[in-house]
């Protein structure tokens, strides 16, 4: 078991009153030390569901139905709660979209670090503080002494992204899961948050996991990229390969919706239609009403996902 | 239409009905009631309005299976003579039309104030919570003894006898619209801001086409769940005021009026001239919160899991 | 300016909002004297532009830069507290209910959050009747149904749909029910409000496209409000920068991405994410955005300026015209500071 984290043939389910719905469809995937890879998807295709399931987290009708994930060589998906809780948050941190929902408002950003710290190690308070104030500097916060006396909504939406950061720093993580990170923050803070957020990878050797819809920020941050449709992995490879030379009509298609993809005025690549809902997914190829090149077989056989030529790994029928 | 009720076969209000034991009971137990209220002229066993059948000479007959009690009087007399259980029926039936009248005027009242007050804001609405509050700090008691008091010297307590029922509709009313008022106006608040408002605004329709058509249709489900719980405190409202001697009279009695007639005899013995009327309003209140309660988890989306 | 007469201009709108509530909030208590202060967010502040018929003026900037509320004081949402809008060299900033209807049928809006501009309780058939009946009541039913049928193909929605209610439709469905809308009135001048924010990229192109054909088939004029630069610099003419509720540069699509004179639009520009390429250095920029409450003096950039000087702090730069056509609003330009 040589991989940090894998990820094998694993199913997620959401038991509705109208039968189980199946959110994520048998997914494999690794990472290793100080590696960044990104999970790219449209709302629905059940990245952030993957996210969840990695640190067991799957809101209530939701449940792991399959597969197992191994972490540092251990079966964490046969972890109890209890046994879980010391992975997650300390050996693997997770960071939301929206920082609120990790920060209690009625704290000061002080008193929640050292009370985190506190919580997985046995240390004096003056000692916690000292740590907090260096990760504090470590994610670049201006004048880090005084925000530690500063309440959440002091703080404006990049700050607050950065404390969040800080806080995911304090235990030392292997690994750190970001769903949709600055998807709430302008672009200049999100170009500076990505920045922080692969510099820290390269020099705390953490793994990366970035969770996204936007693959113009997953290019430039991460080094393996997998495109999610629909529940399934449609292609998964090293960055460069998936972004220049993707096998997946949908790798295609989304890099060619992109404005700025085509010459300005032109019309845009469009894939028609949508995707499906889970509980109406089509037969076959899920993506094969939407597709141009789609061909009988399509919509009989699920494609595998297998090593395309271009060094992807895809699920398509298409030959290359 | 066809169509409408194939949809709420398959709803999820619906769906949480059949699965809720105590929203289902109450609610055939409140079906029951009405039941009751509407047809008490033709199901009670005598017409306690009507002179002619009272006998002073069979009051306080005990219910029928205990000693002295008769099969004519199901649940016995009391202190006028009158059948127990017709008298009951028509007083449950007298104060679930005060009940429904009054809570429909506070809806009234409060969701055209309260939708004003919300989507006109700053000087109207200030204007119109401060009467509001005032209303509220008001105990509707104090405003109940002052216009009944007024009114019976005024017109005489003939008059008031016959005009009880919509002088309690309008104090029980006008005393509670603040509450509608409130809750209209914090989701007509959230509602205005919305998108859809202000393209309403944007195609130049008129205010009172946007305020009635476009923002109260979306800010009324929060109406639904005042609604039933409201005509429950509005029946023990009226209740309470009856048993003061401020509501309705003896001879027109409501669940209330009847529960103070019978307490002077607690002590001599006929218990159930109140007891029975007593359990009658506790149930039909109690229905009403637990089915309130049902309909308020239904009905927030927060708790809403399809 | 420009010898083309514009079809819409606003000269030196400023609105400010009163967020300072009831009377008793408005006192304070401050080195022994009772204060009466009023709290104002200072959305929009002295920004003169103008549209040209048959244009896209895109205006970008960041959440909080006033861009929305501009979009609102164009359609008379909210009344500036000075300044002037017109429209074909008519007056319509202070006009009544009833003067504006006329304008209403010509100029219309799209908006942001599919799920939030459709009245839920309305069909699709009578979100889209409403308008339509209501400017021109004299419209048989026969008429009015030609006209839905022809708009609503004219989106991409299948008129067999129209008498859905909008939460049975997706996201990317109900923004089109959202432009069909807008279009119902045969509008001449569109201002759409982060239209494709909310959408899935492959969505989003497909309203893209869409915007872009019916610009062309109705020969419209867009005001297009949004942060998403690449959207911008795919269809817009012009581009308008804002920056706390002022003016920094205006310039044509292509001069402004390859050429950006001001630096906060330089720092914009270069932290947009393109799909792959390797990243190049971004502009990085000091400090925070301040609250639109407070207002810096001088520049309002200039706390996150590394060009600014002792000047910036205290006088607000003048929008100048450039050699190319384009404008700033940068003191560090018009002294050719150099930005290397």
């Amino acid at each position: 078991m040589s991989h940090l984290l894998e990820v094998r043939d694993l199913e997620v389910k959401f038991a509705l009153r109208s039968g189980d719905i199946t959110a994520i469809d048998g997914i494999d995937f690794t990472l290793d030390q100080g590696e960044r890879l990104g999970i790219v998807g449209e709302s629905g295709a059940g990245k952030s569901v993957t996210g969840f399931s990695i640190i067991n987290l799957i809101s209530k009708p939701g449940f792991i139905s399959r597969g197992s994930i191994y972490f540092e060589g251990n079966k964490i998906s046969d972890y109890s709660d209890s046994q879980m809780r010391t992975i997650r948050g300390n050996r693997i941190s997770m960071i939301f979209q929206d920082p609120m929902m990790t920060l209690n408002p009625v704290f000061t950003i002080g008193f929640q670090m050292i009370e985190t710290l506190r919580a997985h190690k046995k240390i004096s308070k003056s000692d916690a503080r000292a740590i907090a104030l260096e990760k504090l500097k470590k994610v670049q916060i201006p004048s880090p002494e005084e925000r530690l006396d500063q309440y959440p909504h002091e703080l404006s939406g990049g700050m607050r992204q950065r404390i969040i950061i800080a806080i995911s720093l304090l235990v030392n993580p292997a690994i750190i899961i970001a769903d949709e990170p600055t998807t709430a923050l302008d672009v200049t803070i999100q170009a500076e948050i990505m920045d922080l957020l692969q510099q820290l990878c390269e020099t705390e050797k953490m793994g990366l996991i970035l969770i996204t819809h936007d693959l113009g920020v997953v290019s430039q941050v991460t080094e393996k990229i997998a495109v999610m449709y629909a529940g399934k992995i449609i292609e998964f490879g090293p960055t460069d390969q998936v972004v220049h030379s993707p096998v997946h009509p949908y790798t295609t298609g989304l890099i060619g919706s992109i404005p700025g993809s085509t010459a300005p005025g032109e019309k845009l690549l469009q894939i028609p239609g949508m995707m499906p809902t889970l509980s109406n997914i089509p037969e076959g190829c899920a993506f094969n009403p939407r597709c141009d090149l789609c061909e009988p077989i399509c919509t009989r056989k699920t494609p595998p996902l297998e090593k395309k030529q271009n060094g992807t790994m895809a699920a398509c029928h298409i030959k290359d | 239409m066809k169509k409408k009720l194939q949809k709420f076969k398959e709803s999820y209000f619906l769906y949480s009905f059949k699965r809720d034991k105590v929203a289902m009971t109450s609610f055939i137990v409140l079906v029951l009631f009405l039941i009751i209220a509407l047809t008490a002229p033709w199901i009670s066993p005598m017409d306690p309005y009507d002179d002619h059948n009272i006998d002073i000479m069979n009051s306080e007959i005990p219910p029928m299976w205990m000693d002295g009690g008769s099969s004519e009087f199901i649940l016995g007399t009391d202190n006028m003579g009158r059948d127990m259980l017709s008298t009951m029926f028509y007083g449950l039936r007298t104060s679930i039309i005060i009940g429904l009248g009054a809570v429909s005027l506070q809806a009234v009242l409060g969701v055209v104030l309260g939708l004003t007050a919300g989507y006109m804001g700053a000087k109207t609405d200030a204007i119109l919570m401060r009467i509001a509050d005032i209303q509220f700090s008001f105990p509707y008691l104090m405003v109940a003894i002052f216009i009944g008091a007024m009114f019976q010297v005024v017109f005489g307590v003939g008059l008031y006898e016959q005009l009880a029922v919509p002088l309690l509709v309008i104090i029980i009313g006008v005393s509670n619209w603040p509450m509608f008022a409130r809750t209209i106006r914090a989701s007509v608040m959230g509602e205005k801001h919305k998108e859809y408002v202000e393209a309403a605004r944007v195609i130049g329709l008129p205010r009172l086409t946007i305020m009635f058509r476009h923002v109260l249709p979306n800010s009324l489900t929060s109406v639904m769940v005042i609604f039933t719980i409201q005509v429950g405190s509005a029946v023990q409202s009226e209740a309470a005021l009856s048993f003061l001697g401020l509501g309705m009279p003896v001879t027109r009695p409501s669940l209330g009026s009847l529960i103070r007639a019978g307490q002077e005899y607690i002590f001599s013995g006929s218990w159930w001239i109140t007891i029975f009327p007593g359990l009658l309003l506790v149930i039909f209140v109690l229905v009403i919160s637990l089915l309130g309660d049902w309909l308020r988890d239904v009905l927030n989306p927060k708790l809403y899991k399809g | 300016m420009n010898t083309k007469k514009p079809l819409v201009s606003i000269n030196n709108v400023v609105k400010h909002f009163d967020i300072s509530g009831g009377l008793l909030d408005q006192l304070s208590f401050k080195g022994g004297k009772i204060r009466y202060e009023k709290t104002t967010v200072k959305a929009v502040n002295d920004i003169s532009l103008f549209v040209n018929r048959g244009e896209t003026l895109s205006v970008v900037g960041e959440s909080g830069c006033g861009k929305s509320t501009l979009a609102r004081v164009i359609m008379g949402l909210y009344p500036p507290n000075s300044g002037q809008v017109l429209y074909d060299g008519q007056r319509i900033d202070n006009l009544s209910h009833n003067q504006w209807l006329p304008f209403r049928k010509k100029m219309q809006m799209i908006f942001q959050d599919p799920y939030a501009s459709l009245n839920p309780r309305k069909t699709v058939r009578q979100t889209l009747e409403e308008p339509l009946r209501f400017h021109n009541p004299r419209l048989t039913s026969t008429q009015v149904n030609d006209k839905i049928a022809e708009v609503v193909e004219q989106v991409g929605v299948d008129p067999v749909w129209i008498t859905r209610y909008p939460h049975e439709f997706s996201g990317g469905q109900r923004q089109r029910i959202s432009i069909a809308r807008g279009l119902i009135l045969d509008p001449e001048f569109i201002v759409a409000d982060e239209p494709v924010s909310a959408l899935d990229v492959s969505i989003q192109a497909q309203i893209l496209n869409l915007l872009m054909e019916l610009a062309e088939k109705r020969n419209l004029t867009y005001l297009f409000i949004t942060h998403d630069l690449s959207v911008v610099n795919h269809i817009s003419t012009r581009v308008a920068v804002l920056y706390l509720g002022t003016l920094c540069e205006l310039a044509c699509a292509h001069d402004l991405f390859c050429e950006p004179r001001h630096p906060y639009t330089r720092a914009l520009i270069s932290a947009i994410p393109k799909v792959g390429e390797k990243k190049a250095k971004h502009i990085r920029l000091k400090g925070e955005v301040p609250t639109p409450v407070f207002l810096p003096r001088g520049c309002v950039f200039h706390g996150r300026c590394v060009y600014a000087n002792d000047r910036c702090t205290r006088e607000v730069p003048e929008l100048m015209e450039l050699s190319n056509g384009g404008f700033v609003a940068c003191h560090a330009v018009e002294e050719n500071r150099s930005m290397e």
